[in-house]
């Protein structure tokens, strides 16, 4: 089946054409839905399939065309699938088919039905190429495909002025990440000659120095702060939430963020060869965990609180990249697709039963009505936070482990700290929207529902998945996940440095009169510590907003620590700073330069012809006044002519050339117009 | 060097329009309009449909010409009509007639006013720009230069809008300006060749194998820069642009977009690189840092634009900067990419103004405020739109993304300045091209004159789907539109930068020694300083 691998691609495809062509004449509320969750379903079957096989060892790496041949570059069209890929296949198409599956029923009212199910289909196709793809261009064919695909569903519901300027700052933002991921495409090209994987991964060790592979790696990741919602290049993920809801779920949770992170992870050859990148990817996802999460808590729209989330957890992922635990980042991914897909199809049935109310000062006290969504909700909501034995648990834990073992301390305290917030952010929107007395709006009480089947059964599958797939991960270090992964990344025992390690060490030696030299009784030690730290946030969120402690009241809490509360609320203004640096000075630099056209070029042009005029208004003066006027004389007349005729009689062929073409020129003129 | 034919095909191409014309314009009563519009466009797709065998039959391994016809004409100065093709012209000649087909096409019903002498304007146009791309012969490519200047004015000056006149003029003024320049070098050229070999001719090849005395080359060099630097236009020498395509008739403004432009950027190709490559080289910085501030200026000048016309104006002249940037990069990527990025504008500019002569026709108005939420009303429009508006701004999987990509990466192999500089160029195009589609087709349709606009119907599709088809084509598969381009473009590349390798560090700077062309006769005036020649051939032209 493997060697079939270009049919997963190739059903949605083939769903998008139909859907596309066919879908507003023909179809509209019928059909569409079956072609486009058929053919993902079936490229999830096939994905399934080539999981089992890639488990079992095989590999594939196969150019089926030439795309790009000029000079000395030569850029195929061909698909890698290695456990990497695997993996990410199980995401895409998986995740994909329940979100198509729910939207059958979220979407069902739209004008848009076929439209919104081929933009699915396009997408799923750009993310497939994505991951799919053997060298680095078709990783940004897909990765731009996608951007439209974002572009187009953030904005699909047009009409809105807030998602048309929510979608363009999307793909403008991201436009800025791709110059980064270009240059560093030219740079590799430049080095190496090449932009297939097994190729730059090859000769990458050996030909590329470290401040070359500094410089490549720096450009690819400022695409990937970008793609993935990072530090500096967050600020379009949480207006994206003008999209459907579906849409978040599958692109701006699931799916399309992560790109980022597949990226660094499937480059993980020249990254790891700088250190200094390393130490900023950790960085910057590290303060972007926190600062997200932070964020998340002073927001009031569900989906907004959710989005600050995605970005806080895909900031988590970077730092365990950065920190060269590849296997614990992408596991992060593949955890927090299904707990973070569900947490936003969770949101997408909270919205659908309360007739699209997004504030969750206005709702309370959902649970009875819609227990199936609560339910899963709160598993989800679980995961994210990072309890055990919840699938987030795992995968948060080891990329903390991975910071502590490593000696890393502030990195992981503040990974910590955002582990505190995520827990605490999301405990808040749970007691908030689901307990406690209903706020909703009394028009819209009568209408609350759970909703069909047809979305509920993704939610219970994707909780499902959110409470078990830790399971893959044990025993820690050592299960499924780490053996298959490690055949990209390498099987590589993590030594335990750092002081606190080593005081830990002599402690239990003392302690247990024999000394350890693994760090397994560490690494369990440190699982307690974050789960204590996840419970303790909850905790908080629970005394706030469930048993209302009065000396914990949130809203004298945000006047005591207000301006901390505001820069929460208000998000740091970044998106103020960014209009203020970049925005508005490159729009008055447009207005002043189009100005600038039209009074100095232009006017220069203009003035140019105007002397001409005048040159020829003085010309016609002198010949009328002055030389009409002295040629009175034959003699002087005869000269005067004789030296216009000598002037002509040159013998220069240029000459007679020149006036020739004019001729020609003009006679064909005058015929052509009369 | 031969024509595999064995019959006349460029001469048939060039004159098949013109053989429509004729009939056109003694035949035809003026008030058959729908005879003359069917005998217009056939005529047109004729051509189209035989240029078709050009691709067909062309050579992909050679840089020789095809096709080639060669006659003499005036023996006395050397003038002769000779005729032939290379992967420099094959894909702009196969543009031109598919483009003209489609501006006829689209102005269908646009033109009712003096149809007939509108449509014989298109084929002597469409005659002229097929001699232009097709001459070998400097006399020839001069005359058919020229002979496109004459319908093109008239189109502006009789169907164009409110300030057709001024705009007219100033299209013809400063073109006419640009390519007097262009003869004096052609002259130029021809007294040096005769100078050092005793023949007079204006045959291009010869030229092109001629190492002309570097300061010849300077002077040549930069009155052709002149003459193509209005016709791209290249900042500062741009502004007729937007005003040409404000005022001209939709299909004016599409094959003025789509073709008239690339004759400046195919003059640089073909005749200052291989003719004065030593002043090419010597003019680098200069011709780049031109380039890069039309990229970036007109770029930002689109974010001011009210009127969608202008504003896809100056995204021309922002594009147009970087095709004259990969040319000036002297390596295969760069030029590849550049003479792509001549089609890809040209599908991509045409498709553009194509859409909003649909909208004018509709509304009689092209301000970007007058419109909103279009895309609820004329969803094929909308569709069709923004498949224009992502080929414009480059977008993988679509045209505009593989000769950017190549012009950027032979940009980025000389200078990673360039490179980075010109890349901001993209980032602003998506801004404005965005901001554009946002005004015009998202938002509530709040203006009750747009209520009830009717989407495309079948002609007018049909006037964008072939475009779009080949947007795609080149996108997905640009392979076969590439190999045309190799041998070529190899061969300009040895011309102009002979010690041009692949690898990173292959450029070289520095101007090559200035070849020698052997004794000079005795009794002729030596070159040297900025030469005396040309300086007097210039000071004539004043």
């Amino acid at each position: 089946m493997i060697n079939y691998a270009w049919l997963i691609p190739l059903f949605p495809t083939i769903a998008a054409i139909i859907n596309g062509l066919f879908g507003r004449k023909y179809m509209r509320h019928h059909y569409s839905d079956y072609i486009a969750t058929g053919a993902v379903m079936t490229s999830f079957l096939i994905s399934l399939v080539i999981f089992f096989e890639v488990v079992s060892g095989s590999t594939l790496n196969v150019n089926y065309w030439d795309w790009i041949v000029s000079g000395d570059l030569h850029v195929s069209f061909g698909f890698l699938i290695d456990p990497l890929t695997a993996i990410m296949l199980l995401v895409v198409t998986g995740i994909s088919s329940l979100v198509h599956l729910y939207s059958i029923g979220y979407m069902h009212d739209d004008d848009g039905y076929y439209r919104f199910f081929t933009y699915l289909s396009m997408f799923t196709v750009s993310m497939l190429i994505l991951i799919m793809g053997n060298n680095y261009l078709l990783m940004f064919f897909g990765w731009e495909g996608v951007g439209l695909c974002s572009y187009l569903l953030i904005g699909f519901w047009f009409e809105k002025k807030s998602a048309g300027d929510a979608a363009k700052k999307a793909f403008v933002v991201n436009r800025v990440g791709d110059l980064g991921f270009v240059l560093g495409l030219f740079l590799l090209i430049s080095q190496l000659g090449t932009l297939d994987y097994e190729q730059v991964f090859q000769l990458a060790p050996i030909h590329l120095t470290t401040g070359v592979a500094t410089a490549i790696t720096l450009l690819l990741f400022v695409g990937a702060t970008a793609k993935s919602a990072q530090i500096p290049l967050y600020t379009w993920l949480p207006d994206a939430m003008e999209g459907p809801t579906p849409v978040s779920a599958l692109i701006h949770a699931a799916t399309m963020v992560t790109a980022g992170v597949y990226m660094v992870a499937r480059s993980h050859v020249i990254y790891s060869m700088s250190p200094t990148t390393m130490e900023i990817v950790a960085v910057v996802g590290a303060i972007t965990a926190l600062f997200a999460a932070t964020i998340a808590i002073a927001q009031n729209d569900i989906k907004r609180i959710v989005a600050y989330s995605t970005v806080s957890q895909l900031g988590y992922m970077f730092m365990g990249l950065g920190l060269g635990a590849y296997t614990a980042g992408v596991y992060h991914l593949f955890t927090h697709a299904f707990f973070k897909a569900c947490l936003f199809l969770g949101c997408g049935s909270v919205i659908h039963a309360l007739s699209g109310e997004q504030d969750i000062r206005r709702m309370g006290g959902l649970f009875p009505h819609i227990k199936l969504t609560a339910i899963t909700f709160l598993i989800a909501a679980l995961a994210n936070a990072g309890i055990f034995p919840f699938a987030g648990f795992f995968s948060k834990d080891e990329i903390l482990w991975a910071a502590f073992s490593g000696g890393h301390y502030v990195i992981w305290g503040i990974g910590a700290t955002a582990a505190f917030c995520s827990a605490f952010y999301m405990f808040r929107l749970y007691f908030v929207a689901f307990t406690g007395e209903s706020r909703v709006d009394h028009h819209v009480a009568h209408h609350i529902h759970e909703s069909p089947s047809v979305m509920t059964g993704p939610l219970v599958l994707l909780a499902f998945l959110a409470a078990t797939v830790g399971a893959l991960a044990l025993p820690p270090g050592n299960g499924f996940i780490h053996h298959f992964l490690g055949n990209v990344f390498g099987h590589h025992e993590h030594n335990v440095t750092g002081i606190a390690a080593e005081f830990f060490h002599k402690f239990s030696a003392l302690v247990t009169g024999e000394p350890t030299a693994h760090g397994h009784l560490l690494e369990y030690f440190m699982m307690l510590v974050s789960l204590a730290i996840a419970l303790s946030g909850i905790g908080l969120a629970y005394l706030m907003y469930y048993k209302k402690v009065e000396a914990l009241n949130p809203e004298v809490l945000a006047v005591r620590f207000r301006l901390i509360y505001r820069a929460f609320l208000n998000k740091y203004w970044v998106d103020e700073l960014y209009d203020f640096l970049f925005v508005n000075p490159i729009k008055r630099a447009g207005q002043g330069l189009w100005d600038f056209d039209g009074k100095i070029i232009d006017g220069t042009v203009n003035g140019v012809s105007r002397l001409t005029l005048i040159k020829g208004e003085i010309t016609n003066f002198l010949d009328k006044y002055v030389v009409d006027g002295t040629v009175n004389g034959l003699a002087i007349f005869v000269d005067f002519k004789s030296r216009i005729l000598r002037r002509t009689q040159t013998g220069d062929v240029q000459n007679y050339a020149l006036v020739m073409l004019f001729g020609v020129v003009f006679v064909m003129g005058i015929y052509y117009f009369y | 060097m031969n024509n595999v034919l064995g019959f006349p095909i460029l001469s048939l191409i060039i004159f098949l329009p013109l053989i429509g014309a004729i009939p056109i314009m003694l035949l035809v009563p003026k008030h058959k309009f729908e005879l003359i519009r069917w005998l217009s466009a056939i005529t047109t797709f004729v051509t189209f449909l035989v240029s078709l065998i050009l691709i067909i039959n062309f050579d992909t391994t050679t840089h020789q010409m095809q096709f080639v016809e060669r006659h003499s004409w005036i023996p006395s100065i050397g003038v002769q009509y000779f005729l032939g093709i290379d992967g420099i012209s094959i894909l702009l000649i196969l543009l031109t007639t598919m483009i003209t087909f489609i501006a006829v096409l689209s102005s269908w019903h646009a033109i009712e006013e003096r149809l007939k002498e509108f449509h014989v304007s298109i084929l002597i146009l469409e005659v002229g720009m097929l001699g232009a791309f097709m001459a070998l012969d400097f006399i020839f490519f001069y005359v058919f230069w020229e002979v496109m200047l004459v319908p093109m004015y008239f189109i502006i000056g009789i169907w164009g809008g409110p300030r057709k006149l001024y705009s007219a003029i100033k299209f013809f003024l400063y073109t006419l300006m640009g390519s007097v320049f262009m003869l004096i070098a052609i002259l130029a050229l021809f007294f040096v060749y005769h100078h050092y070999t005793g023949v007079y001719t204006f045959d291009i090849l010869k030229y092109m194998e001629l190492n002309f005395p570097y300061n010849v080359q300077w002077w040549v060099f930069l009155a052709f820069f002149l003459g193509f630097a209005v016709k791209v236009p290249m900042f500062p020498f741009h502004t007729w642009l937007p005003d040409a395509h404000v005022e001209a008739p939709t299909a004016g403004s599409v094959i003025l977009a789509g073709i008239l432009l690339k004759m400046g950027t195919y003059g640089f190709v073909r005749f200052s690189l291989t003719i004065t490559p030593d002043a090419a080289q010597a003019f680098v910085p200069f011709i780049v840092t031109l380039s890069l501030i039309a990229i970036i200026y007109a770029g930002l000048v689109c974010l001011a634009q009210k009127d969608m016309k202008k504003l896809i104006a100056y995204s021309s002249v922002s594009h147009m900067g970087f095709i004259t940037l990969g040319t000036f990069t002297f390596n295969p990527q760069g030029i590849e990419g550049a003479l792509l990025q001549m089609i890809n504008h040209g599908l991509s500019s045409a498709a553009l103004f194509l859409i909003v002569g649909l909208i004018y026709e509709r509304r009689h108005t092209r301000m970007i405020s007058e419109f909103g939420g279009l895309a609820k009303i004329m969803p094929v429009y909308a569709v069709l739109f923004a498949v224009a508006i992502m080929s414009s701004i480059g977008l993988p999987g679509l045209n505009g993304f593989i000769g950017e990509f190549l012009v950027l990466l032979g940009t980025f192999k000389v200078s990673y300045v360039w490179a980075l500089l010109a890349a901001t160029g993209i980032v602003i195009g998506a801004a404005y091209s965005l901001w554009l589609y946002q005004r015009v087709m998202f938002g509530k349709l709040e203006n009750p004159e747009n209520m009830h606009l009717s989407d495309l119907n079948l002609r007018e599709k049909w006037t964008l789907i072939p475009l779009v088809i080949l947007m795609f084509w080149i996108g997905l598969y640009p392979k076969p539109f590439l190999n045309t381009m190799h041998a070529s473009v190899n061969n300009i590349v040895q011309r102009v930068n002979p010690g041009y390798t692949p690898g990173l560090e292959s450029f070289k700077v520095e101007a090559r020694e200035i070849p020698s062309v052997g004794e000079l006769p005795a009794g002729h005036i030596p070159i040297d300083g900025p030469g005396i020649p040309v300086a007097t051939v210039q000071q004539q032209g004043h």
